[in-house]
């Protein structure tokens, strides 16, 4: 993307990332992916199709999945964020991420954060989702890799294993 | 991306009144943006014109639903999660129901707004159609006051509307007359999520004696507006359901429908879809009906 100068950003905007608060001085209508990526160095969610079909930018915004390339940082004032890399803690692996790995859900890695986040959302919702309710959980994400079963299969299993708790 | 952060002034007024009184002192400078799905879409791709923004997002006064013992009245900034989530939505209004799971996927719907997906008048938009048939109203709200005005005419031409550039829509109103009707909305499409409609129906029809009581038909994707097709309402209305009056529906709606060649689809294929469309709905219809 185009590098605005640093110094003509107006705007102080305050967030929590990951539970951390951080405070940056960016544009207001700089999109929330650029801000997570470029200013706090979280470059673990990607940037895909950046008009929102694709998903790669997923992360939870106040527990809400949303695309992170079509929200303007300013609306993101306030509100809490978790991204791909909140989702570990204390070097363990959530119980979703290991099942992704179990269950051969991850290839060239390019959708995975945001299938993570997608699903994370998803199991917050419906902790036993059935294959219906998987495949319109992650209907808003494309992967160009596994063909989507063994993403299904690691969500499903997450499941089972009692994710959400 | 190919746009100049730089080059935009973007505000967030916490009131609904703040933000009217901005439209009202300079009438066309500022775009509204709510949620963001299809602005950001241009902004990012250098094609967003306006340069001035005020956000919309989550405003109090219009993110809420309110329920009427005749009416339900559905604040514009209600997201499409919003109306899934909605008891009275999902038992009277299947159709807008129906539209809102079809609408993007998971995350677009965290932050699509019904009322955003009025103004930015789409003719292939899957929940305008069963606005149509539901014969909603708006009421537009500015500076100036308060306007009711019927959404049926709300759509001018491609993407013209009846807006003035000191307005929004605060809440879309509905009847809530239409739970006995047999429902049916289609899309047809490469897939239903994220996809855009090549043709979207919503249908709502109601027999007494055997003889269409009441018929409604509205498409998508199949003219410069969303269009309702009040000519093969008019020969389907009163008569009975046999297959002269399928056929006869059938390229009457064909007829009426008015699509282009583009990205998605061909005018020929909408148009044989738009006639299908209706000739299954009344099928449908005739054999007692499955309600969506």
């Amino acid at each position: 993307m185009i590098e605005s100068s640093p110094d003509r950003a107006n705007c102080e905007i305050s967030l929590t990332v990951n539970g951390k608060l951080a405070t940056v001085r960016v544009h207001p209508i700089e999109r929330l992916l650029d801000v997570l990526r470029r200013e706090l160095g979280l470059t673990g969610t990607k940037e895909g199709c950046g008009e929102g079909e694709c998903g790669s930018c997923s992360v939870l915004m106040d527990g809400m999945l949303v695309n992170s390339c079509l929200i303007p940082v300013l609306q993101a004032n306030g509100a809490s964020i978790v991204t791909i890399e909140g989702l570990a803690f204390d070097g363990q692996l959530r119980v979703l991420q290991q099942a992704f790995l179990d269950c051969g859900g991850a290839q060239c890695g390019i959708c995975t954060p945001g299938m993570i986040l997608a699903a994370f959302h998803l199991l917050s919702k419906k902790p036993q989702p059935t294959i219906g309710e998987i495949r319109e959980g992650l209907s808003g994400n494309l992967c160009r890799c596994t063909g989507y079963m063994q993403i299904f299969e690691a969500v499903a299993e997450a499941g089972r294993r009692g994710a959400s708790t | 991306m190919r746009a100049h952060p730089a080059e935009y002034e973007f505000v967030a007024p916490r009131t609904l009144p703040a933000v009217l009184s901005l439209l009202a002192q300079a009438p066309g400078e500022w775009l509204p943006i709510a949620g963001g799905t299809d602005i950001m879409v241009q902004y990012s791709a250098g094609n967003l014109r306006a340069r001035k923004l005020v956000s919309i997002w989550n405003l109090p006064e219009l993110r809420r639903i309110e329920v009427f013992p005749d009416e339900l009245q559905i604040g514009a900034g209600c997201t499409y999660t919003d109306l899934r989530e909605h008891a009275v939505v999902n038992q009277e209004f299947a159709l807008l129901s129906r539209a809102a799971r079809w609408t993007g996927g998971i995350a677009n719907q965290n932050r699509g707004t019904i009322g955003g997906n009025i103004v930015n008048a789409s003719p292939a938009a899957d929940s305008l159609p069963a606005l149509l048939v539901y014969e909603a109203e708006l009421l537009l709200v500015s500076a100036r006051g308060e306007r009711r005005v019927p959404y049926t005419s709300f759509h001018i031409n491609y993407k013209k509307t009846q807006l003035a550039p000191d307005e929004l829509i605060r809440v879309i109103c509905l009847k809530r007359r239409f739970s006995e009707y047999y429902a049916q909305a289609r899309k047809v499409g490469a897939r239903n999520a994220q996809a855009i409609s090549k043709v979207c129906l919503a249908a709502l029809g109601s027999l007494a004696d055997g003889m269409v009581k009441d018929i409604r038909l509205a498409m998508g994707s199949v003219a410069p507006v969303p269009l309702r097709l009040t000519e093969t309402e008019r020969i389907v209305k009163a008569k009975r359901i046999d297959s002269a009056l399928i056929q006869l529906a059938r390229t009457t709606a064909a007829a009426e429908v008015r699509p282009i060649d583009d990205i998605r689809s061909t005018a020929r294929y909408r148009t044989a879809v738009a006639g299908n469309l209706v000739a299954e709905f009344l099928e449908q219809l005739s054999a007692g009906g499955s309600r969506t």
